[in-house]
């Protein structure tokens, strides 16, 4: 008996839970199709007319474009680099490799609003015009700690002799990495660059200090919040950025599922989600 | 300083040059000195086996065969070629890892063709090769699961059958039953020594187990700090030790000092009485051990020796009581194996 009023109990509260996090969400879901412009519950009616005088603004378009763009640039870079530095930290031993691995991870730690203050000083100091690029490089400084993560978290995870091995009997370094580094690596990559991708493209406080004077999807929609403005067009981006948002989170944690590299069990949510800091 | 014990007849010479020669080999890793000046000859057609403690230099060794290392000094000869600056994928060797190092996204048939795939051997030759040896190392009807899916004994296994079907002339085992409990780890010792004779090929085997060791090898080398001590049959270097070192790590450490001579004699060697001639002393300790019982017995002369009996008629009680008795210890003269030796 017990037992089973513990688990009704249990039950209720991940409920209670579950419901708290997705109740204003589902909230803004809901508004996105009101047909008034007045926030209020319930909504008199039905309509998808917000959907289109979103996606007819020239500067909602011009915000997503470029969001798109620097979440590109900074997830490409993030690859690039942040594989870079879970190789030399998994695989090689040198002078100050605990303090690297430190300061990579640090970023996502600090406040964003310390990294944006940061970045922007450096920039005007050096007389650098904001532009894409300014927020390119603003959100890969957290961008590489995700794909970093994620790579070195696979790196530990598989047996350093497998080159060996792949050596061994008879490949070519060509082979190895085709045969044995891309596909061991891949979905670690994939998974650390969807994340990436999704925290860069909602992103706010850095962005702001390093945007200039275009907006970003995020900082259009704070300035469109600020001034209480558009409203219901802001619910109908929101609508779209929720679900742009998920799809990505939820490939990554697929992907990381069910790749034969991880044991089942929780060793593999782990991995997928260690990458995600609490924005 | 190792001496070259004669290679079990017929084994050695067969094809003329050596399966492996190692000259002078040294390697070092800054100030740790992990093979201090190396020298070895490995028969075609021979279990060979590296005996040792961890860190005595015997992985090293196996992986300067295969070419994962680079000697810092000196020269690998594989059947008379000089390998010593040969890429390890072009050394006609192939090796079982400790941690068998499977490719973890490929399945079990898949990790058992790779050596054949990279050569460029067609899809149905390489899938009929790679099953037959699946069936060879008992593991048929299993090609489609993949590693994380297999025990470790069957993944121990697979990375024996990854490296048979290249076929290569010399097979390195880096302490491949490691893992294993001991059970399943005394069926492989059978089988790995089966699969040697059958496939013909010249076996190098690194373990720390010296059971294993003496069970399995033709001939076995024993090191220690990055040195050899001792290369023989397993019945030389057991019988015949020539330094404290391998005595003691080879079997019981049964070492003692009589007219300023040192000298050993194995513990199954030693007859114990109540009364009659030889060393007299005291049973200090009773290890009933099911088959046999082992004593350690204080010699009123000095020392110590462990003695051990077989339970034939005697019983658990009857040895047990032995605790605190006198007794008298002697040995054949031709039991006893003089330590002159010790290394500096």
């Amino acid at each position: 008996m017990e037992r089973r009023s513990t688990r009704i109990g249990l039950a209720l509260w991940a409920l209670l839970v579950t419901a708290f996090l997705w109740i204003p969400l589902l909230l803004i879901l809901v508004y996105a199709f009101n047909r008034s412009n007045v926030q209020s519950w319930p909504i008199p009616g039905f309509t998808t007319h917000w959907f289109r005088v979103a996606w007819d603004a020239q500067e909602v378009r011009d915000a997503i474009w470029l969001s798109v763009r620097a979440g590109l640039l900074a997830t490409g870079i993030a690859i690039l680099l942040g594989s870079g530095a879970a190789f030399a930290i998994a695989r090689f031993r040198f002078f100050g490799r605990e303090s690297v691995s430190f300061l990579l991870v640090l970023p996502i730690a600090l406040p964003g609003i310390i990294t944006g203050m940061a970045l922007n000083t450096f920039f005007v100091f050096n007389h650098i015009d904001l532009s894409l690029w300014t927020i390119v490089i603003g959100h890969a400084t957290f961008c590489i700690v995700i794909v970093y993560n994620n790579v070195l978290a696979r790196l530990r995870r598989s047996s350093p002799s497998l080159l060996e091995a792949s050596a061994d009997l008879g490949a070519d370094g060509w082979q190895t990495f085709r045969f044995v580094v891309w596909p061991v690596l891949s979905t670690a990559l994939v998974a650390g660059g969807l994340l990436a991708f999704a925290l860069s493209f909602d992103e706010v406080v850095v962005t702001y200090f390093t945007a200039g004077a275009q907006n970003t999807l995020p900082l259009l929609i704070f300035g469109y919040i600020r001034l209480g403005q558009q409203l219901p067009v802001v619910n109908a981006i929101a609508f779209a950025m929720i679900v742009l948002t998920v799809i990505p989170v939820a490939l990554a944690q697929r992907l990381m599922r069910d790749t034969g590299v991880l044991r089942r069990g929780a060793a593999n949510v782990t991995e997928a989600t260690q990458g995600i800091p609490a924005v | 300083m190792a001496t070259q014990a004669p290679a079990r007849p017929g084994a050695s010479s067969a094809a003329g040059a050596p399966a492996v020669r190692l000259t002078g080999i040294r390697r070092t890793y800054g100030e740790v000195v992990a093979i201090a000046g190396l020298d070895l000859d490995i028969a075609d057609g021979e279990f060979f086996t590296l005996l040792g403690p961890s860190g005595s230099g015997k992985t090293t060794t196996l992986r300067v065969i295969a070419g994962f290392e680079r000697p810092d000094a000196g020269h690998v000869e594989l059947q008379g070629r000089d390998v010593t600056n040969v890429a390890p994928s072009e050394r006609p060797v192939n090796t079982v890892f400790q941690d068998y190092a499977l490719f973890p996204h490929m399945s079990v048939v898949e990790n058992v063709e790779y050596g054949l795939r990279v050569k460029g051997i067609g899809r149905k030759e390489r899938r009929e090769r790679a099953e037959e040896v699946l069936a060879r190392v008992r593991l048929p009807g299993l090609g489609a699961r993949k590693p994380i899916q297999l025990s470790g004994g069957q993944r121990q296994r697979v990375a024996l059958a990854r490296a048979i079907v290249n076929r290569p002339p010399l097979l390195l085992l880096d302490e491949p039953l490691g893992a294993l409990d001991l059970k399943l780890r005394q069926e492989m010792q059978v089988f790995l020594k089966e699969l040697q004779r059958e496939l013909g090929i010249t076996f190098v085997y690194v373990t720390h187990d010296q059971e294993e060791a003496l069970t399995m090898s033709d001939r076995l080398a024993v090191f220690n700090e990055g040195r050899i001590e001792q290369i023989g049959t397993p019945a030389d270097v057991y019988e015949h030790p020539e330094t404290e070192f391998v005595a003691g790590f080879v079997g019981v450490s049964n070492i003692l000092e009589r007219d300023g001579r040192r000298f050993i004699v194995r513990p199954e060697k030693i007859l114990m009485t109540e009364t009659g001639d030889g060393e007299a002393g005291v049973v200090k300790e009773v290890v009933y051990v099911g088959g046999f019982t082992r004593y350690i017995v204080d010699l009123d002369a000095g020392g110590e020796l462990v003695v051990v009996r077989q339970n034939l008629e005697s019983s658990s009680q009857d040895a047990l009581e032995e605790r605190g008795k006198r007794v008298r210890l002697s040995w054949r003269p031709e039991h006893t194996y003089d330590i002159g030796r010790d290394r500096a």
